[in-house]
């Protein structure tokens, strides 16, 4: 039963890696514009890519 | 509006040459000497548009980043280089055919997209936090058969304790802090018994953890906060739709107009900022700003927002404007005689205003059950602990335990449930017909309405003049070939009766008169009485536009504004319910005698003032009835406001749609029928629900009374309460309509994205 005293702690950290990152999409705008999401897959902009900064 | 937004693309931009627009006061610094600018998009119907606009804005070289949300219609643009390209860049989308407005997003933050970010951010913690103490909990549970031992349990416990307590902490405050307000208030709502159980779960449990004992209830308080939360952030989410619709009326106000200085410059300045005196350009087709006087320039107003006239009206130098109408022909120049709170607009608004403090604050069913339901709660757990320690006579803390088991058994989860998930599925139901409800309370107030009141333009009717008769089929292409590149509604109406038509090249429009063709025979005159050169007999009335040709008599073509397809049919299904039908219109009395005689609406009002339409709801109200208020116009928007509760069609200006409860889409007016038809049955249902919540409640406060309550059996009882009440409000979801409206809501339910998103 001891090895509980450490499996459990990384269970939770793995869910926790998995909250974070919800959260982060969450803040970085990727549930701001669920229409637009559904159609920008459509777009086949492979020729020029859009210039990066 | 809807036709205004679809003609944008095709319409010529406003003034060709102008200089580029300051856009300064809307540019946002950024560091490297990059800038960003925020841009509101009209005309934005889908992938397409968007990708069109974005890659148009990428191929500037200074641009960095644009992207457009199809969601809200909004544009951020990302430059390197001086923020003196702002009006450059603005005016990219303007080329392509669409209308940019520049706007504050600060000013645009609501409350609500905030609320509802939080919640849904409290509902991920508190999601994670209950699917892992149960986790957990299902060993400790199936220790206690398999006898773990003592040490394990509570170390399996301390860990439980250590996820749920900083989750109930952090993710339990929107109910904490609606608890605190209305206990502030000295009142009782449905978050005070909630708040109390998760405390006192959380917080109980946490001794007998210290304590080493079994009753152990994290689970069930972090289960109950995370049902919760999904109840509630659903309940928001179901009018976020509305909400952007009602964010973009916000942007009208915070929308620029372009000012002239004396210099000859333009500025584009906030609309509420402008000084009065300061001159004002409005290109053809933009919505005016602020209230003036027509300075330079002739063209034709749609002021049907304001006066519900559906006939465009003629206006040259020296009119009044009016803000919110729409300005159809030309370019104007206006001297400015009021901005912001100074307008007629503005003025409406605070009458809305107004009357919705007048409408009275309508007490929430669950607030009203939780009034009665939390003090007999509180006094069972109450007589508990008394009972079990004076008379059953054993230690406090046992005695506290039971007690507490009664707050969790009792758990409002089923009644804090009951009503937002009838209303999640009743307004996802009305949603796929093409209906938006907007207000959480709408339905419970509709459900209880005994009177219906319609306005005339633009509800009762489709709000936009049609071709009357058969008109001789030669004369008809000819005044089509000339209306095709015309924007006035007459026009637009011949146009649209011979869609084949292609534009006679060489056509002139005289803001205000007409349209002129030259050609080899003489001129060809399409537009008013006195442009054709007829006498003027008062013989005729009515919208009308005359075509005269070289060597032919003239011909004459007669408008009305039809009603809605099946109008008659559901004010006689509306009639035959057993409801009061009304009709209150801002029209000429003529016009409104005729529709109500056609209709069979015996109770009508025309010419009535926006403040004599409430002053009417009100004494509708003083008589005790309960009114439903259909409206579209800006005239109507403080009587959408006074109703009981009110709808508006899709195509209504954005301040009415702001102030109505719910909005309905598409050509026809079954859409009220079925949202009475769905609130009644979602009365129903939120009835039987609290009568479910109720009967487990009857079963389970005994047994944890009698101190026969352990956590599992809290746990089980409370998630199958819970799922009790949801798959009875999915009911509502499978129902079939009532016949009455079954023929009209196949039409309803077939929406473009486009007509959705407006």
């Amino acid at each position: 039963m001891s090895n509980l005293v450490y499996l459990i702690p990384i269970a939770l950290l793995l869910g926790l890696v998995g909250l974070a990152a919800f959260l982060w999409a969450l803040r970085s705008g990727q549930f701001d514009d669920l229409d637009g999401a559904a159609e920008r897959i459509l777009f086949d902009d492979d020729d020029p890519p859009p210039r990066s900064s | 509006m809807t036709e205004a937004a679809a003609l944008g693309p095709a319409a010529p931009p406003g003034p060709e040459e102008a200089p580029a627009l300051d856009l300064a006061p809307y540019v946002q610094p950024l560091e490297g000497g990059r800038h960003r600018l925020h841009l509101m998009v009209e005309g934005v119907h889908c992938g397409g548009c968007v990708r069109k606009i974005e890659r148009a804005l990428l191929a500037e070289p200074a641009v960095e980043h644009a992207r457009v949300n199809l969601t809200t219609r909004r544009l951020v643009v990302t430059w390197q280089g001086p923020a003196g390209c702002a009006g450059e860049l603005a005016r990219v989308p303007d080329r392509l055919g669409y209308r940019a407005v520049p706007f504050d997003p600060a000013r645009l933050q609501s409350e609500d997209a905030r609320t509802e970010q939080r919640l849904l951010r409290a509902m991920a913690v508190a999601g994670f936090a209950a699917g892992n103490v149960m986790l957990l909990s299902v060993s400790v549970w199936a220790g206690h058969a398999y006898d773990m031992d003592p040490v394990t349990r509570a170390m399996l416990h301390w860990f439980s304790a250590l996820i749920a307590l900083p989750a109930v902490a952090w993710a339990g405050q929107p109910f904490f802090s609606s608890a605190l307000q209305a206990l502030r208030h000295r009142q009782l709502n449905m978050d005070v018994p909630i708040s109390l159980a998760i405390v006192l779960a959380s917080g109980m449990s946490l001794f007998e953890t210290i304590r080493g004992g079994p009753h152990v209830y994290f689970d069930s308080a972090i289960t109950l906060l995370f049902f919760l939360l999904v109840g509630r952030y659903l309940d928001r989410r179901a009018r976020g739709r509305a909400r952007v619709a009602a964010e973009r009326l916000l942007a009208l106000d915070v929308g620029a107009v372009t000012v002239v200085e004396p210099d000859g410059r333009r500025r584009a300045v906030a609309a509420s900022q402008v000084a009065p005196g300061s001159r004002v350009l409005v290109g053809a087709g933009e919505r005016i700003g602020v209230d003036g006087v027509v300075r330079e320039g002739r063209s034709s107003l749609d002021a049907s927002l304001i006066t519900g006239e559906t006939l465009p009206q003629e206006i040259e130098a020296g009119g009044r404007v009016f803000a919110g109408t729409l300005n159809l022909e030309g370019p104007l120049e206006l001297e400015v005689t009021a901005a912001g709170e100074g307008t007629l607009l503005a003025e409406i608004v605070r009458l809305m205003e107004v009357a919705e403090q007048r409408r009275g604050r309508h007490v929430v069913l669950a607030d009203r059950v939780a009034r009665l339901y939390a003090p007999v709660v509180h006094g069972l757990a109450l007589a508990t602990f008394l009972g079990w320690t004076l008379i059953g006579g054993i230690a406090w803390q046992t005695a506290l335990l039971y007690a507490v088991a009664v707050l969790i058994i009792t758990c409002p989860c089923a009644l804090g449930l009951a009503v937002p998930a009838v209303q999640v599925i009743a307004s996802g139901r009305l949603f796929r017909r093409g209906t938006l409800l907007k207000s959480a309370t709408a339905l419970e107030r509709l459900a209880e309405v005994d009177t219906v009141v319609f306005d005339k333009t633009g509800t009762l009717t489709l709000g936009r003049p049609a071709l009357l008769g058969e008109p001789d089929p030669d004369a008809l292409r000819t005044a089509a070939s000339l209306a095709a590149g015309s924007r006035h509604p007459l026009a637009r109406a011949l146009a649209r009766r011979v869609p084949a038509a292609e534009l006679a090249h060489g056509v002139e429009e005289l803001a205000g008169q007409g349209l002129r063709l030259p050609t080899a025979a003489g001129e060809i005159r399409l537009g008013s009485r006195r442009f054709a050169g007829i006498a003027d007999d008062a013989g005729l009335t009515g919208p009308e536009l005359w075509l005269a040709r070289p060597g032919r008599p003239p011909v004459r073509f007669a408008f009305e504004d039809p009603l809605r397809p099946d109008a008659a049919r559901v004010i006689a299904a509306l009639q035959q319910k057993g409801l009061t039908v009304e009709l209150l219109s801002g029209d000429r009395t003529v016009t409104v005698a005729s529709a109500a005689a056609t209709l069979k609406i015996e109770a009508w009002r025309a010419a009535c003032t926006p403040a004599e339409k409430v002053a009417h709801l009100e004494a509708l109200r003083s008589q005790g009835c309960r009114v439903l208020m259909v409206g579209d116009g800006l005239n109507d928007a403080p009587a959408l406001a006074g109703a009981s509760v009110s709808a508006s069609p899709s195509s209504a200006l954005d301040i009415a749609q702001n102030a109505a409860d719910a909005v309905f889409q598409g050509d026809r007016l079954a859409p009220v029928i079925a949202l009475l038809e769905v609130a009644q049955e979602a009365a129903r249902l939120v009835k039987q629900n609290f009568t479910l919540a109720l009967a487990y409640n009857a079963v389970t406060v005994p047994l944890a009374m009698a101190g026969l309550v352990t956590p599992l059996i809290a746990a089980i009882a409370m998630s199958a309460s819970s799922l009790a009440v949801v798959g009875n409000a999915l009911r509502l979801g499978r129902t079939r309509p009532d016949r009455s409206l079954a023929d009209g809501s196949g039409e309803g339910a077939v929406l473009s994205r486009a007509a959705l998103g407006r």
